[in-house]
């Protein structure tokens, strides 16, 4: 059943789209969407340290985006605010990415492939990856659940309850950096984040409690996955970029549900 | 000092010695020793910027002192009742969800705390959707929940007006009672204060004086920095801000 390559994709995809919709959902909710594009963009960077030092691209990939995302962490709340150096951070990683590629000589670097993904080129040890990869972030979340939700409230709250609100937001990042690393060859740098906030968008409008989000969020990402690899075999269009466009329409569809959750 | 509230012989259930807390070079809090003891009321006044909000965060435990001791007595329950909590739209949250966000309470336990703080009707709604003052009680019943032997206000009624005011401490009086819990309170409203407090605490940045409500309306510390006349609160508006005590530093003016 593996060796077809649309199994394996769809497969991935799933994988996926079950640990991005429950992130997603705190990307959404700590207002975190420039975040999640400066780790990916990070993640370009990492390609190229991957491919001039010869690692593994996930393990270059993790490390440039943890290091993006904690060298953010550690800065705000001094001088500047965290979107200045989140866009310090993301722009300069890519610009930095973009070029260290150009200066590998002798290798053929094919860079869209990363930009975008090619989630119909999944092996079945990237499958392996990336459910191993969503499987960890999708328990973190678990085990920190209403800590995450109590620190994502209120800081004092949940430290008059013990959680320290820094280390929380630590255990987001890292597992942002996992998801990120997973995602590249699926979706590519500039299509993560669209997986992160699209889907999680789409079950707001949807959802009474947080944790009924966080399901809603990664079924219509499954849905995305699915739908996307179908209408792209169907009329031959770019895998990736058709998922997104598939969560999109899911999200205008939930967006004229009636607005019986939405408070006043 | 003039802390006239020793030997009630009850226990402390959180205190601090000579603490002191800077934000880069800016001095919010020095030198402040205080104790909570179980089942006291204890408010703390005084004016913008003279570090009640930090004191609260530095006693519960959200903000590191930079000198000086906190001692909370091992097993204490705190449940703290914040002076702002906005909730994201984007975050969707029915107050039932919200009451058991603090724990495993049973749902009759919820039910009951939801029906003592007047919110019952309001379980299946949004949190958002809520009034203030019904906000506020929902805030009061999720601190309860946690069975604190502490419970932590950051002035609880801003933003309402008076009758909502006024019931909500008729609240926090009667809960209280029944809980048998430490209260301990920012508050502007000094005529509720001085009405329902065992034990209030005048900061500037630091404790300016502290005693019972009538010893503290007499001391000369807190008529300097709220005016003579010290019903309502219009009394906070008639406070000298370049005021000096006669055991307070020469540097000693207003604190923020």
């Amino acid at each position: 059943m593996l060796d077809d390559f649309l199994v394996r994709a769809g497969l991935a995809g799933i994988g996926l789209a079950l640990a991005a919709g429950p992130l997603g959902c705190f990307v959404i909710w700590r207002r975190m969407a420039y975040f999640g594009d400066a780790t990916a963009h990070a993640a370009i960077l990492g390609v190229a340290l991957s491919l001039t030092f010869s690692l593994s691209i996930y393990v270059g990939v993790l490390a440039t985006a943890l290091l993006a995302a904690f060298a953010v962490l550690a800065l705000s709340g001094r001088i500047y605010a965290m979107d200045t150096l989140l866009g310090v951070a993301a722009h300069g990683a890519l610009a930095l990415g973009l070029v260290a590629v150009s200066l590998l000589s002798g290798v053929r670097v094919d860079l869209m492939a990363y930009l975008f993904g090619d989630i119909l080129a999944v092996s079945r040890i990237d499958l392996a990856l990336v459910w191993t990869g969503s499987l960890a972030v999708l328990l973190l979340l678990r085990l920190r659940w209403r800590a995450l939700l109590l620190v994502t409230l209120n800081t004092d709250l949940a430290a008059a309850r013990g959680y320290d609100a820094r280390r929380e937001q630590m255990i987001l990042t890292a597992a942002m950096a996992v998801l990120v690393a997973v995602a590249i060859k699926i979706v590519g740098a500039l299509l993560i984040t669209a997986i992160l906030i699209i889907p999680a968008a789409a079950a707001r409008a949807l959802s009474r409690t947080p944790e009924s989000m966080a399901v809603t969020a990664a079924l219509t990402g499954i849905c995305a996955v699915i739908g996307g690899l179908a209408v792209s075999f169907q009329w031959d269009t770019p895998t990736g970029p058709t998922m997104v466009v598939v969560a999109v329409a899911l999200f205008a569809l939930s967006s004229l549900v009636p607005a019986v959750s939405r408070g006043r | 000092m003039c802390d006239l509230s020793e030997a009630s012989g009850l226990v402390s259930l959180v205190h601090t010695q000579g603490v002191g807390v800077c934000f880069g070079t800016r001095r919010i809090l020095r030198d402040v020793g205080i104790s909570i003891r179980e089942k006291e009321i204890v408010t703390i006044v005084g004016p913008n910027g003279s570090g009640k909000t930090t004191l609260l965060r530095v006693l519960i435990g959200a903000q590191a002192p930079t000198e000086g001791v906190v001692v909370r007595t091992p097993g204490v329950h705190i449940g703290y009742v914040p002076q702002r909590l906005s909730i994201d739209r984007a975050m969707p949250l029915t107050v039932s969800r919200w009451l058991r966000l603090c724990g495993a309470a049973p749902a009759a336990e919820q039910e009951h705390m939801a029906e003592r703080v007047g919110i019952s009707g309001l379980l299946g709604e949004q949190m958002a959707a809520l009034s203030g003052g019904e906000f506020q009680r929902a805030l009061l019943a999720q601190a309860l929940l946690a069975r604190p032997a502490l419970l932590v206000l950051d002035e609880p009624t801003q933003g309402l007006d008076q009758p909502a005011v006024a019931s909500f401490y008729r609240l926090i009086e009667t809960v209280r009672e029944e809980m048998g819990c430490a209260v301990l309170m920012v508050s502007h409203d000094l005529h509720v204060v001085m009405r329902s407090s065992n034990h209030v605490i005048c900061l500037n940045g630091h404790v300016c004086c502290e005693g019972t409500p009538t010893v503290v309306s007499a001391a000369p510390e807190y008529q300097a920095l709220f005016g003579f006349g010290t019903e309502g609160a219009l009394a906070l508006y008639r406070h000298e801000h370049d005021h000096r005590h006669d055991h307070a530093d020469k540097r000693d003016t207003h604190a923020g």
